[in-house]
């Protein structure tokens, strides 16, 4: 028996069901369907009333959880896909996100976003949302990477009281698998030495970590390189300490995301560790990111459009190389 | 669910503490404001401000129809006699205009921006509708609490929210929870500067309350004992189980969109129409004609809340305002890993 990441993510929210009265599911088809990928299967069977189909209300669904939130409530909110959480910006960002610091009043929600390209999926099943809400100050934006993480960081999502947008990737749903959930539990804001190293730092986060252990397994092939992958887990708050402990170990630098190029987490990644660690860098430091074009549809345009194996091994023969 | 009509002056059975409490409230909210006018002129006020001149019977009726403490009342820009007849303090408005540290928003947010979310008032953001689904939420958790009952959750919007699609999801989805949400639909004729005929195409925005599936009602927002029946009624119908209602009212501003705005878009020939009547005017004459206080009462509530706002505003005045070296400059409520 395997678990997988998305058995992680229904776990999770039947611990939390269980657990405590104050959690409750809303979203699109995730009551008896058991929501689009199957991540309430069952739930609503087993807490009746407690896993309730939302209209297509984007807007709606954000603002109903604010809502019940300010009344003591756990709202765990599924959007179907983050590109959709597009239509909710506004009561993410204005006010879920202003929530505490205008009136004092924490909001805690957990907003469930399936990130992230899978073959076929197109422009607008596949975006990666996690730097846009993490401009906005008042969110927490994590965006877990392995199995164990889906489950114990969604279970400390909806525990915060502050509002938790849980960047959940889509390309890991079945294809990550695990013996168990084990119970090594890093807190949110804490990043995770992946792979060890010596001569150089991958920085990366959600399925983008798994692509930069390929990379760094090839070039230890290849030639022996020690390549370190660190794993943000959360990207706001993101743990520049650990990065930069890597980085005064290996001198070298390459942030890692599948997100759009301009901008983003891995622009934020170079400019802290520019500022903060400069004298600890021996190269340039570099970026990898998707294409600056919309995710495209056909997987042959798909595999070419995010970072791969082969694109990130390229990065760093050169940043090796330097 | 069928459309009420408007109320009928001759069979109002209208309870005397309810129309006087929601009088009352037009009177102090129409004396604070002009004098929040008063200081915003003086320069006494940073940011803007936002009169409901015109509209306080429509506000006052609704805040005046809910419980303090039990129900829920999302209060929006033209609300200063609504939050007052739900029993919002009059320093929680002072303060929050003048920028004291020890109001409810303690600076970081002004004007109209207010509230006291625990105590059943959300305080709204600029973005118009998205208050609707706010309080849908907060109905539904009374509902999944198990504390629902005889419980009502109300929010006002001007006729430019209802283009908006955050209006269109927040009453869609009451409707579809059949929750016991009252919206209020104070048709001002213009969102700021913008005609209805620019903003809708409908013949009458109560047809939309058909389309959503919930109660609709009409009301002619310069009448006080027509917006006490209507919007009474529409509250009752709510608590008593019959899922979510709305009213439009009829009026007109009496003020500019806020008080950097002369509103000289508005013709004169709507000024002086029935619907430029001033509510507080003739609510006077309403009160005292139809025996619900005496001349005399009216002048010495009157000078009480003249008093009252004074007060506010002088205390407000006195308070700090907030030190920019005292701010913790924290947005989340927990500490995480020390950074952002």
């Amino acid at each position: 028996m395997s678990v997988t990441y998305i058995d992680a993510i229904r776990e999770a929210q039947e611990t939390l069901l269980r657990e405590d009265p104050r959690v409750f599911l809303y979203g699109q088809d995730i009551s008896k369907f058991g929501g689009a990928f199957k991540a309430t299967k069952g739930l609503a069977e087993a807490f009746p009333g407690r896993v309730l189909d939302s209209p297509i209300s984007e807007d709606a669904m954000i603002g109903m959880a604010v809502g019940a939130a300010i009344e003591g409530m756990r709202p765990i909110i599924e959007m179907q896909f983050a590109d959709f959480s597009s239509i909710a910006f506004n009561q993410i960002v204005n006010q879920a996100a202003t929530h505490f610091y205008r009136t004092g009043v924490p909001v805690p929600l957990t907003v469930r976003l399936p990130s992230g390209g899978t073959p076929g999926s197109g422009p607008f099943h596949s975006q990666s949302m996690e730097a846009i809400y993490a401009h906005y100050p008042g969110l927490v934006v994590v965006t877990p990477a392995t199995v164990a993480d889906a489950y114990h960081m969604l279970i400390e999502s909806v525990r915060l009281d502050d509002p938790v947008i849980y960047c959940e990737h889509k390309f890991l749903y079945r294809w990550l698998k695990a013996p168990r959930i084990n119970g090594d539990s890093l807190p949110i804001g804490k990043a995770r030495i992946t792979r060890p190293g010596k001569h150089a730092t991958v920085v990366a986060y959600s399925a983008m970590v798994h692509e930069a252990v390929r990379a760094a397994e090839r070039l230890k092939d290849e030639g022996g390189w020690e390549i370190e992958v660190v794993d943000l887990r959360s990207v706001k708050p993101l743990d520049i300490d650990t990065v930069l402990a890597s980085i005064a170990r290996t001198g070298r630098l390459l942030a890692l995301g599948e997100a759009f190029p301009w901008g983003g987490v891995t622009a934020e990644v170079v400019a802290r560790v520019c500022a903060e660690g400069f004298h600890l860098l021996d190269a340039p430091p570099r970026r990898l990111n998707s294409r600056d074009t919309p995710v495209p549809y056909h997987p042959k345009l798909w595999a070419a459009h995010r970072p791969t194996p082969e694109s990130i091994c390229l990065a760093l023969r050169e940043l090796l190389s330097f | 669910m069928p459309e009420i009509e408007e109320a009928q002056r001759t069979r109002l059975d209208l309870d005397r503490d309810y129309v006087r409490d929601m009088f009352r409230a037009m009177l102090k909210a129409r004396l604070l404001e002009s004098k929040l006018s008063s200081l915003y002129k003086a320069g006494k006020i940073v940011g803007g401000v936002y009169l409901g001149k015109g509209q306080e019977a429509v506000s006052a009726a609704l805040g005046a129809s809910l419980i303090q403490g039990r129900d829920i009342f999302a209060a929006l820009i033209r609300d200063q006699a609504g939050r007052t007849a739900f029993g919002e303090p009059l320093i929680d408005c002072t303060r929050t205009y003048l920028g004291s540290v020890l109001g409810p928003m303690k600076g970081r947010d002004g004007n109209i921006h207010r509230g006291r979310p625990r105590e059943g008032m959300p305080a709204m953001i600029s973005h118009l509708g998205a208050e609707v689904s706010v309080v849908g939420g907060m109905l539904m958790a009374r509902r999944l609490k198990g504390e629902m009952e005889g419980v009502v959750g109300a929010t006002c919007v001007g006729d430019g929210a209802t283009s908006t699609g955050a209006f269109h999801e927040g009453v869609n989805m009451a409707a579809v929870e059949r929750l016991p949400l009252v919206v209020i639909v104070g048709n001002n004729q213009f969102a700021y500067s913008t005609p209805n005929d620019r903003q809708f195409a409908c013949a009458d925005l109560l047809d939309r309350a058909k389309g959503y599936g919930v109660g609709g009602h009409s009301v002619d927002g310069t009448d006080l004992l027509a917006c006490a029946d209507v919007i009474g009624r529409a509250v009752r119908l709510a608590r008593e189980g019959g899922g979510p209602q709305m009213v439009v009212a009829r009026l007109l501003r009496l003020s500019g969109h806020g008080e950097h705005d002369d509103g000289s878009y508005v013709p004169g020939t709507l000024r002086e129409s029935h619907l430029g009547r001033d509510c507080l005017e003739n609510g006077i004459i309403q009160m005292i004609e139809q025996g619900f206080a005496t001349v005399d009462e009216i002048e010495r509530w009157k000078n009480r809340f003249t008093e009252e706002v004074q007060a506010a505003v002088a205390q407000a005045q006195q308070e700090p305002t907030p030190d920019p070296w005292d701010e913790d400059w924290r947005a989340c409520s927990t500490e995480l890993g020390g950074g952002i």
